[in-house]
């Protein structure tokens, strides 16, 4: 493995591997603590349909991608904060039409076709150095939202009508907290692909709630655990010539059920 | 001072009309129950008085602000404090949401809010778990650590939606213990489907079911704690005396006697008396042979 990193595109891989873990650890905490993992779902498949233009019309995919998800997420967001209990059909509703949208735009493209599958499991082979910089500053902008706006999001997560009550806007930082998912699920497709990074979001946060008692280091142990899975499982698709966006996944499973073995012995 | 005035309130949820002509006066220092049925009204109005609903007919005066206006006066206590506990959360930051947006340090939390959140804790006996994760707690344990988040902020007015329903009698006790001594200096608004034990630490009753029938009980303690089965009365025959306003069928169980240290004016007498007037009509209810 360690010579493989001569290579530049390995070292794009690694770099965009460890910034997307751990924004995915950070906002995955967000995710499951607010109950919207089907919710993050919905939004990382009809972020299918941004690509899908961004190819018909020739613009850089991540752009397409990115406005369509933060689309889709302000439009769940003004969805759900009005109409709270018929929030599943939506989500499947956009889920389902974002995915046929980028499906005809693609087809709807003259001569050669991208590879639906790159996107769909992702392509960590091919971070380009834009790539990398979409992605630092994405991880920046939300240690900086986390940290300076940390109790606000707090107090929506944990018991959002008190936090109105108290006079947070609650509207406001559940929309923020949504748009910052849309943006993470962009950028966590091209390493894991936008089928499996509901994995990558909960998987982590799962082992990491277990071993917190605050939001805060949830969120940081949560990123740190989701980097040693990249990381692991970049190591496992390098040696045995496997995709590697499914290696992640299966190594972040595995260490799970593992984890759940291993706390089960322990707690009895 | 009457810190809380409401006068000919009417609600309605898209059609249905779930208050109607509500006019209820609550002084300071008052402790109000309000009791009445599933479905009544009862978290409705407490959500009028907070200002998540928003009413169209009557008026509602907080400390003689309008409700949006008086947030910062009021401590409320949620009901189903159980949801969530899986929530990675340590006490101490639980108690920390109940401050009121103001000054605050660029990052985490100011020492004078560690400070008064401590205090908080420290008023409802909670001091010592201030570092535990809320999931840990028992439910009474979590029902403490809500009223301290509510007191956070230094309110007049406490109030609390059904703050004993998941609680053993135990917890139930020492819950109702905490509030009268949080009484001695705030008004407290308590609903409650726990009748029998709110009718003993209450001074006030408000029966609200659509309409709100209203009594002063604070001369009545006395009779409850007299009367057998540990103050525990018959619901129904409670929510009828203090509900209908044509109540003449109810009946009393276990032998009452008049409590001399008291200024009561009522007359309890053996089983089976009944109320032959209206309570309504007097303005506080009457028990006669």
């Amino acid at each position: 493995m360690i010579e493989a990193l001569q290579f530049e595109f390995m070292q794009h891989a690694l770099l965009a591997g460890l910034l997307v873990s751990f924004a995915a650890g950070i906002i995955g905490s967000l995710i499951v603590v607010n109950r919207m993992v089907f919710l993050a779902g919905g939004i990382a498949h009809t972020s299918y349909g941004g690509i899908g233009l961004a190819v018909y019309f020739g613009l850089p995919i991540f752009l397409g991608a990115s406005l369509f998800a933060v689309g889709a997420a302000l439009l769940i967001a003004a969805l759900t904060l009005k109409k709270r209990h018929r929030m599943d059909t939506f989500i499947g509703l956009i889920w389902a039409v974002g995915m046929a949208i980028g499906v005809i735009f693609v087809d709807l493209t003259p001569g050669y076709n991208v590879d639906l599958m790159s996107y769909l499991f992702g392509s960590i082979l091919a971070v380009s150095t834009e790539d990398l910089y979409f992605m630092a500053a994405l991880l920046a902008l939300i240690l900086v939202v986390v940290t300076l706006r940390y109790r606000d999001i707090l107090a929506v997560s944990y018991d959002s009508e008190y936090a109105g009550l108290r006079g947070v806007n609650v509207r406001f930082f559940y929309t923020l907290i949504l748009i910052l998912s849309a943006l993470t699920v962009v950028i966590a497709i091209k390493v894991v692909g936008l089928i499996l990074v509901i994995a990558m979001l909960t998987i982590p946060v799962y082992i990491a709630e277990k071993l917190s008692n605050s939001l805060f280091s949830m969120m940081f142990l949560s990123g740190a655990v989701a980097t040693l899975f990249t990381l692991v499982g970049l190591w496992m698709s390098y040696t045995y010539d496997l995709t590697s966006g499914a290696s992640i996944i299966i190594v972040s499973a595995l260490s799970l059920g593992l984890f759940l073995l291993l706390n089960k012995k322990v707690s009895s | 001072m009457n810190v809380l005035e409401i006068k000919n309130l009417s609600f309605a949820y898209e059609k249905q009309m779930v208050l109607e002509d509500i006019t209820l006066t609550v002084e300071e220092k008052d402790f109000l129950a309000i009791i009445g049925p599933n479905g009544g009204g009862k978290s409705t109005l407490l959500k009028l008085i907070l200002g998540i609903n928003v009413y169209k007919k009557g008026s509602i005066k907080v400390l003689g602000k309008a409700p949006k206006n008086s947030l910062t006066q009021i401590g409320y206590v949620p009901q189903n404090t159980n949801v969530n506990t899986d929530f990675p959360i340590k006490v101490i930051e639980v108690v920390m949401m109940g401050h009121v947006e103001g000054k605050r340090p660029l990052f985490g939390y100011g020492k004078h809010e560690v400070l008064c959140a401590m205090g908080a804790l420290e008023q409802v006996g909670m001091a010592n778990f201030a570092q535990t994760k809320i999931g840990s707690l028992s439910g009474g344990q979590r029902q403490r650590v809500m009223i301290a988040r509510a007191l956070c902020a230094h309110p007049q007015i406490l109030i609390l939606d059904e703050p004993t329903s998941s609680i053993d009698i135990t917890g139930q006790r020492e819950i109702y213990e905490l509030l009268k001594q949080l009484n001695t200096y705030i008004t407290v608004i308590v609903v409650s489907h726990d009748i029998s034990v709110i009718l003993e630490y209450a001074n006030k009753a408000a029966h609200v079911n659509k309409n709100l029938s209203y009594h002063d009980i604070s001369d009545r303690q006395s009779t409850f704690h007299t009367h057998g089965n540990d103050g525990h009365f018959c619901e129904i025959e409670l929510l009828q005396m203090l509900g209908s306003d044509s109540c003449n069928s109810c009946t009393s169980t276990g032998s009452a006697t008049n409590d001399t240290s008291n200024t009561s004016t009522s007359s309890v007498t053996d089983s089976n008396s009944s109320v032959s007037e209206p309570a309504e009509a007097k303005q506080q209810w009457r028990l006669k042979p």
